[in-house]
């Protein structure tokens, strides 16, 4: 067994299992780290464990132990000793329980830590300690309102691998495969949570078209422009049968609803065989549950698809009144696309020209670019 | 654990209400301050005299500078604490969200303690 893969995959496992069995997040850093450094020592020789996370997690408790022995001898004061007895005693199952990730991921998601920083879990570690931050799964109304919380992280986590906000590079695969991991953990820790399911079957979709949603030259490749023989039908396969899962919500939630829409991007063999009805029927749905202006947008190119760009530009030209899209460039690029449709390719320029001031990611900077070098002659 | 609760209010809300809607006020505080006494949570707690009897001392080119008037000049002012003894953040959280000045638009600054032992 390769030590490496399996750190990669239990890490988070088993830290957050000596977080419980420890309470002290630093502590049980440091454990888990020194009996990584144990089966590096010893597994080559000795042949790796038959329950290799168990090995790690009694090795780390062990090592913290030894740890707090330490630290007491040096400073003897009455809580670490009390610690110390209560760990030495407890016949603690060693076993990585799936319910510690869950206990850490929504006590990192408490409404006392910034929003900012809650990717980061370094950096919310000394106030769950310092403040005391209970470690566990909130219950009743507290419960509904964290997870919202958590699902929203997740979201968070696969976006900037989806469309990393900055740098050279579009995609971070390691970002959308970390969330994905989390949410399949989510589904099957909260079985009854349809919303887990459709952010789950939502983010698989999207994946799914990872790979042809960029050139060889690292540049964003327009949905109806990609070579959909590329998209990974088993990820596609598995994200439907979820949607359908989770639509089953009364009402369905928001994550369902978006999972719903790429479902039928994903079922359309081309891009001509879209199902653009449907879709901007599931566009209203969404825009009834969440009244955004980034919504209403998607809305507006949905009803252009369906009923004509002159439908759609009524509704960015609605949009554009409230000012309320004024700086984002995708709003910029989608009505410069109905301008153009609209055989109006001079206006469609200066909305090209307004989205290169906007956009901050270097591959979306260069897509613009080339829309602008295709636009027909004269303008 | 203990937990201080740092009371801000809008000084003048207060200011502008009519003696009996300060008395029900008062009368809100005195419940809640009964409430935690009786569950065990109180620890300490008092109302503080408006921030126009503040005075700050700082150091000012080495030298002990005293000024009227509290630290900051801002619309919310620090108008009284409590100190609270509570098992973790969110039972002090929910302790808080009862103080009755969080009905009235005040805000509540909820900071744990540091425990420093010391030589009896």
């Amino acid at each position: 067994m390769e030590i490496g893969d399996f750190y990669d995959r239990e890490y988070g496992r088993i830290l957050a299992t000596l977080i419980r069995l420890v309470r002290d997040f630093d502590l049980a850093e440091e454990s888990v780290q020194d009996a990584f450094a144990a089966a590096l020592e010893q597994w080559p020789a000795e042949g790796a464990p038959r329950n290799p996370a168990a090995w790690i997690v009694s090795t780390a408790r062990h090592k913290a132990v030894d740890r707090l022995r330490r630290r007491a001898l040096l400073d003897k004061r009455r809580g670490e000793i009390e610690s110390l007895a209560r760990l030495d005693l407890e016949r603690a199952e060693d076993v990585a329980e799936p319910e510690d990730c869950l206990r850490l991921i929504f006590t990192c998601c408490h409404p006392a830590l910034a929003p900012e920083a809650q990717v980061a879990l370094t950096l919310r570690k000394a106030k769950i300690r310092d403040a005391r931050i209970p470690y566990r799964v909130p219950e009743g109304a507290d419960y509904a309102e964290r997870l919202d919380a958590v699902l929203a992280v997740v979201y968070l986590v696969f976006n900037e691998g989806y469309t990393a906000s900055f740098g050279e590079r579009l995609v971070r695969a390691e970002l959308c495969a970390e969330a994905i991991r989390l949410a399949r953990m989510l589904v099957e820790l909260l079985p009854a949570s349809t919303e887990a399911r459709g952010l789950l079957a939502l983010m698989l979709l999207h994946d799914a078209r990872r790979e042809a949603r960029v050139d060889a030259n690292g540049d964003l490749v327009r949905l109806e422009d990609q070579d959909r023989s590329r998209w990974d039908r088993a990820r596609i396969a598995e994200g439907i049968a979820l949607v359908e899962a989770a639509l089953r919500g009364r009402p369905p939630g928001p994550y369902a609803v978006q999972a719903a829409i790429a479902a039928v991007h994903a079922e359309a063999t081309d891009a001509a065989a879209t199902d653009w009805r449907q879709i901007a029927a599931l566009y209203s749905v969404l825009l009834r549950l969440q009244p955004t202006p980034v919504i209403e947008l998607n809305h507006a190119v949905a009803v252009s698809m369906a009923d004509g760009p002159e439908h759609g530009l009524r509704i960015l030209d609605r949009l554009e009144a409230r000012e309320e899209l004024a700086t984002y460039h995708l709003f910029r690029v989608a009505r410069a696309e109905l301008l153009l449709r609209l055989g109006r390719p001079a206006e469609a320029a200066q909305e090209y020209e307004r989205a290169l001031g906007l956009a901050a990611n270097e591959s979306e900077r260069r897509h613009i670019h080339k829309r602008l070098a295709e636009l027909p002659s004269g303008s | 654990m203990r937990y201080i609760c740092l009371i801000y209010d809008d000084e003048s809300t207060f200011a502008k209400m009519s003696e009996a809607e300060g008395a029900k006020v008062m009368q809100e505080y005195m419940q809640f301050t009964d409430g935690i006494v009786k569950s065990g949570h109180h620890r300490a707690g008092d109302p503080l005299q408006p921030s126009t009897t503040a005075t700050t001392i700082r150091t000012k080119n080495g030298k002990v500078v005293t000024t009227d008037g509290p630290f900051v000049e801002t619309k919310e002012q620090l108008g009284g604490f409590y100190i609270v003894e509570a098992a973790n953040l969110d039972e002090a959280l929910k302790i808080a969200g009862r103080i009755p000045s969080v009905r009235y638009g005040g805000a509540i600054e909820v900071r744990p303690i540091m425990e420093i032992p010391r030589a009896r």
